[in-house]
């Protein structure tokens, strides 16, 4: 109980955070038509960037700050990269975000090291919020789910409720359309991915000191990206939410689940000894598929049903 | 109001207007006509800035060719797209509000919202209701407010009538001769001859990316040749 009392927890902080990461993404995508390789690059700038504000002013001002540094590095690329870029066709855009993905590597590489930085949680952030059964559970736990949730409300406040929001909403289906009605749709675009890459930033900021703040994160987190918007479905909002919490919670459980098929079978009277076929994979234990588990269930989600759980497009 | 020369336009590499000349005065309905794939609906495109275009668009004295759509919407151009694009996850009342292009409702705007509502009744009966649940009559309707609530000079419609029953197409008719009333001029696309022979002040047909005939319904009448060569099937 208290296992799974905790390692849900964990799986919803860990979900939300996912979450924030691949909302940007999927608004983009079903908008602009961009798969944005670039997208968890921007989730490690954030972490980097907080790292270097706070130790200038402390964490609270580059909790605000860094996001929108973010923001701002995001409208950028899209206004004189990826709008130049897009009379090119979707294959040009891609090869875009894709070599963009390596240069904000490299420039990590060149500016702050090899190593990952030493990018902490604040003293006053430190220490548990509560005591589950006999296991303390952190602060900052609990604060990267206040500033998710609080995330997720403000996107939803500003897609229903707002005028830019029924734009967004409408640019969804027909950007065109919404253009000849007198919107500005370029600027929109503009808005839209470097509130995507904001989002994407914060995410970074706060995910960053709770795990590992190094050149390699970027790499680490995006493809888990990816597979929560396909399993979710492009371009869909809910299915992201969806999708975000089921991989926080495969993530989170596999790890501490010590089961292989052996196990099971023997609960069942079978025994399988160390001779039999492929023994290697009988005996091979939950946590030690884990790191693949999200991967085996996009690919499933692909063959059995391709437009996601929540999505509108084929494919 | 509109003059339209020389105009070229493509798509990739295949050229679909050869030079298309045209013009709309202030308070007229014009019609253009044509069988399908002759380039009508380019034509309307190539002047919202939707397809790349060569030659002359001309608007209130205004070059529009090279002007984003969104640009030229705020020049006074409507236009509706014969495959309607409303948006399907909005209520109704909220696709007419996205018709509009500033925040609030302006004051010396042709159209309100309510004018709309008692036009068509229909659509405040389902001002609620998810856009895309609504039947493909009303769909139309809503299409043509929504560019209306935009308070264009000018509005461009393609084939408004398709697909729609009898007594909707009779309330299309009516719309249009509404939108003239308040000095709007119309540039319409059109496939039924009866209407566009009834309600147009002058008529354009089509023929392979180019004009071949221009005159007023009653010269169309008149020229059996024209219209056996271009437009009956």
């Amino acid at each position: 109980m208290e296992f799974f009392l905790i390692s849900m927890l964990n799986s919803v902080s860990y979900g939300l955070l996912l979450f924030m990461l691949s909302s940007g993404l999927t608004i983009i995508f079903s908008m602009m038509g961009v798969l944005n390789f670039a997208h968890a690059s921007f989730y490690m700038l954030g972490a980097y960037f907080a790292y270097q504000i706070s130790g200038w002013i402390g964490f609270w001002p580059a909790l605000a700050i860094a996001p929108l540094l973010v923001g701002m590095v995001g409208m950028a690329v899209e206004r004189y990269g990826l709008r130049t870029v897009h009379k090119y066709g979707h294959v040009a855009e891609l090869l875009f975000t894709f070599g963009l993905a390596y240069l904000i590597e490299e420039a990590v590489h060149l500016i702050w090291g090899r190593s990952q930085v030493p990018y902490a949680v604040p003293p006053s952030l430190e220490g548990a919020a509560f005591t589950l059964f006999s296991t303390d559970y952190p602060i900052y736990r609990v604060f990267m789910m206040a500033v998710s949730v609080s995330m997720l409300i403000g996107i939803y406040l500003t897609l229903t409720r707002s005028r830019i929001g029924l734009v967004i909403q409408a640019a969804l289906t027909h950007p065109q359309t919404v253009e000849t009605l007198g919107h500005n749709v370029p600027r929109v675009f503009m808005m839209v991915f470097g509130g995507g890459s904001a989002l994407a930033g914060l995410a970074g900021v706060i995910g960053g000191n709770a795990f590992v703040t190094e050149p390699g994160m970027a790499a680490a987190v995006g493809p888990i990206v990816f597979v929560v918007v396909v399993v979710g479905g492009m371009g869909s909002l809910a299915g992201a939410f969806l999708a975000s919490l089921l991989i926080g919670i495969i993530q989170t459980f596999s790890v501490a689940l010590d089961y292989s098929i052996v196990d099971l079978l023997a609960k069942l009277g079978i025994t399988i000894g160390p001779d039999a076929p492929l023994a290697v994979v009988w005996n091979l234990t939950i946590s030690q598929t884990g790191p693949v588990l999200p991967y085996l269930l996009m690919v499933l989600m692909l063959i059995f049903r391709p437009k996601g759980i929540m999505g509108t497009r084929e494919g | 109001m509109l003059e339209v020369k020389n105009l070229h336009a493509y798509y990739g590499k295949s050229h679909i207007l050869h030079g298309v000349h045209l013009q709309v005065g202030r308070g007229e309905i014009v019609s253009l006509l044509g069988r399908n794939g002759v380039g009508r609906s380019t034509t309307i495109k190539a002047v919202m800035g939707q397809v790349e275009a060569e030659g002359s668009v001309i608007f209130k004295n205004e070059q529009m060719l090279g002007l984003k759509a969104y640009q030229i919407a705020h020049k006074g151009l409507g236009y509706v797209p014969e495959s309607r694009d409303i948006f399907p996850t909005l209520s109704v009342e909220q696709n007419l509000i996205l018709g509009m292009k500033g925040a609030k409702p302006d004051k010396s705007a042709r159209w309100s919202i309510e004018d709309m509502y008692r036009l068509f009744p229909r659509l405040q009966e389902r001002a609620g209701v998810e856009a895309g649940m609504i039947s493909g009559g009303e769909q139309q309707m809503l299409t043509l407010c929504r560019t209306l609530m935009g308070d264009p000079d000018l509005i461009m419609i393609d084939e408004p009538t398709e697909g729609l029953a009898p007594k909707i197409v009779e309330l299309v008719a009516e719309l249009f001769n509404e939108i003239k009333n308040r000095g709007i001029s119309i540039l319409l696309v059109e496939q039924k001859l009866a209407i566009a022979l009834n309600i147009s002040q002058r008529l354009y047909v089509m023929g392979h990316g180019h004009i071949v005939f221009e005159g007023t319904p009653q010269e169309l009448r008149e020229n059996s040749t024209i219209r056996k060569e271009w437009l009956e099937v």
